[in-house]
């Protein structure tokens, strides 16, 4: 079975985001970057299938700027075979990565598509999705387990006060959630071999894809900010605090 | 103009994220109708019917709705929105399943998770966990939304809708339901609770979690959360989890307990309305949000606060 992993490069999970004073974005200058941990996730779920015998190649893409290669480079260094790079400086919204990785589909035919259920930056959870109705296949979303039967693929889902397992019929994408795995730190030996894994370097208009964002930023502003309250001296102090807020 | 609203629901009970989500279509204007899709969810329909500002109620009743699977709520409406300028759903799992399929198929770039409306193509939704509030304007025909229940107040009772049975979309389908393994509980939802008590990593171990926490949830008829640490570590189950990668919460009191207050965590419960912390370390970036602060040792503080209330 072959495999094809999107990965995004973000903000690292870890990094205090900024407004910019302008309100037009983000500050991402001098900031560390990183793969998005979902898809860190899906990355080590597809070698994890390759180590039990039932993947044979792994393929992964990305869709932006030429630091992304990075990004890839990660992947490949965790055990995928190659790299797509489809090079943009724009940013491009999930509906646009779902039509070009459709178009990547085509061209790889893979046999499953295993995104992260989100991007820690637009927190939009929509591109695989959006993967899976133009490509007409079924999904597994937020999966914490995913296992291959009799020419199935059984997902377990995360949802709201519980667990779900659907079966998938044929070509499959499923999006990862946070139980799935825990994803392995790659091996020194490997990051150096990964340098001689190859890249193919594309740009989206090879896919004919418009890319054209439809939605039009107006503003980005700090979340209101919220004070901090007082300190209380004990439990007693507490509850008589709460009491007298009416939240008890 | 009108809006297609997708309601949430386990077939006997309509879920509180769909009247909250009508009151959202209703911001945007025009007429309000709800799709109630099932499997013997006629009482569904009925609640539907009741909720103040809803013209009418569309009732699909078929085995492949029984569970709302993805591909074939997908294959339902999207011949039905000829006739809607929007479609709302509320960003609960099932409209983060469902929605973007919809989307894709209708050629739109969907808005997820917003917390506001100004006029029939400007939104606010949080980006980076909560750290920033984006306002966009979307210039494509027909919007495809979810809805952030915490952002928006339920619609009442109060209406008399009429409600039309439709036809289901005719299958197969390349998906199909399994099993499904729900988390019994006699305590509130945890996104739909008053009240919410969450453990951090602090308490150490899943038996702790439990001595500790549970006690003080039943005494205040709250629910109980985690923070993504505990979670990790196995000290609580997943859709305990409050934060960014969880649910997010804002419930009239929340007590955190012996949760740090990463960043991803206070992205799921800073806008609860009384926040109480307890923390041995006072230093925690937790009691920067807290209304309350209490600065002690859990394992003595909260059979302590247990006992008292």
């Amino acid at each position: 079975m072959k495999v094809l992993v999107p990965v995004k490069r973000v903000i690292d999970y870890n990094v205090k985001v900024r407004v910019k004073s302008d309100q037009s974005g983000v500050d991402l200058a001098n900031v560390k970057m990183s793969m998005n941990p979902f898809d860190e996730i899906s990355v080590e779920e597809a070698v994890r299938m390759k180590e039990a015998g039932t993947v044979t190649e792994i393929v992964v893409v990305s869709i932006g700027p030429q630091q992304a290669l990075d990004t890839i480079r990660t992947a490949l260094a965790m055990g995928a075979e190659r790299g797509i790079l489809s090079k943009t400086d724009d940013m491009v919204e999930p509906l646009a990565v779902a039509k070009v990785l459709a178009k990547v589909v085509e061209e790889e035919t893979p046999d499953m598509v295993i995104l992260g259920k989100q991007a820690i930056d637009d927190d939009a959870n929509q591109t695989g999705q959006m993967l899976g109705a133009l490509l007409g296949w079924p999904q597994g979303t937020f999966a914490s387990e995913v296992k291959s039967d009799g020419g199935k693929v059984h997902v377990t889902r995360e949802i709201d006060g519980g667990l779900q397992t659907v079966a998938l019929e044929g070509n499959a994408i499923v999006t990862t959630d946070l139980r799935l795995n825990e994803p392995r730190y790659a091996s020194l030996p490997n990051i150096m071999k990964a340098k001689k894994k190859p890249i193919d370097m594309k740009a989206p208009e090879d896919y004919g894809v418009d890319l054209s964002p439809r939605l039009t930023i107006v503003k980005v502003t700090e979340p209101p900010v919220r004070q901090a309250g007082e300190k209380v001296e004990d439990v007693a102090t507490l509850v008589g605090k709460l009491k007298t807020a009416g939240a008890v | 103009m009108a809006v297609l609203v997708i309601a949430d629901h386990d077939n006997s009970a309509l879920s509180d994220a769909t009247a909250k989500t009508v009151t959202a279509a209703g911001k945007f204007g025009g007429d309000v109708d709800v799709l109630v899709a099932g499997k013997g969810a006629g009482d569904v329909a009925a609640a539907a019917a009741k909720i103040s500002g809803v013209r009418k109620v569309l009732h699909v009743e078929g085995d492949a709705y029984e569970h709302q699977l993805a591909e074939a709520m997908e294959a339902l409406i999207v011949p039905m929105m000829g006739g809607y300028d929007a479609l709302f759903a509320p960003a609960t799992t099932m409209g983060k399943n469902v929605t973007p399929r919809i989307a894709a198929k209708l050629d739109v770039m969907q808005l997820s998770d917003i917390t506001g409306i100004e006029g029939t193509d400007t939104f606010e939704r949080p980006i980076y966990a909560g750290n920033a509030i984006m306002t966009v304007t979307s210039s494509d025909a027909k919007k495809v939304v979810t809805v952030r229940g915490t952002a928006f107040d339920a619609a009442p009772e109060g209406g008399s809708a009429a409600v039309e049975s439709v036809d289901p979309a005719a299958g197969p389908f390349k998906s199909e339901f399994v099993s499904e393994e729900m988390v019994e509980s006699d305590r509130p939802d945890l996104t739909a609770a008053k009240r919410v008590v969450s453990g951090g990593r602090a308490l150490g171990s899943a038996e702790e979690f439990e001595r500790i926490m549970n006690p003080l949830a039943d005494k205040l008829g709250a629910a109980v959360g985690a923070s993504r640490a505990a979670v990790d570590a196995g000290y609580a189950p997943n859709d305990y989890q409050v934060g960014q990668t969880g649910k997010i919460v804002a419930p009239e009191l929340y007590v955190a307990v012996g949760i740090s207050g990463a960043i991803q965590h206070l992205a799921g419960m800073k806008d609860s309305k009384i926040i109480v912390a307890i923390n041995k370390d006072e230093e925690a970036p937790i009691f920067q949000v807290a209304d309350y602060g209490l600065v002690a040792d859990l394992f003595n503080a909260v059979p302590e606060l247990t006992d008292a209330l």
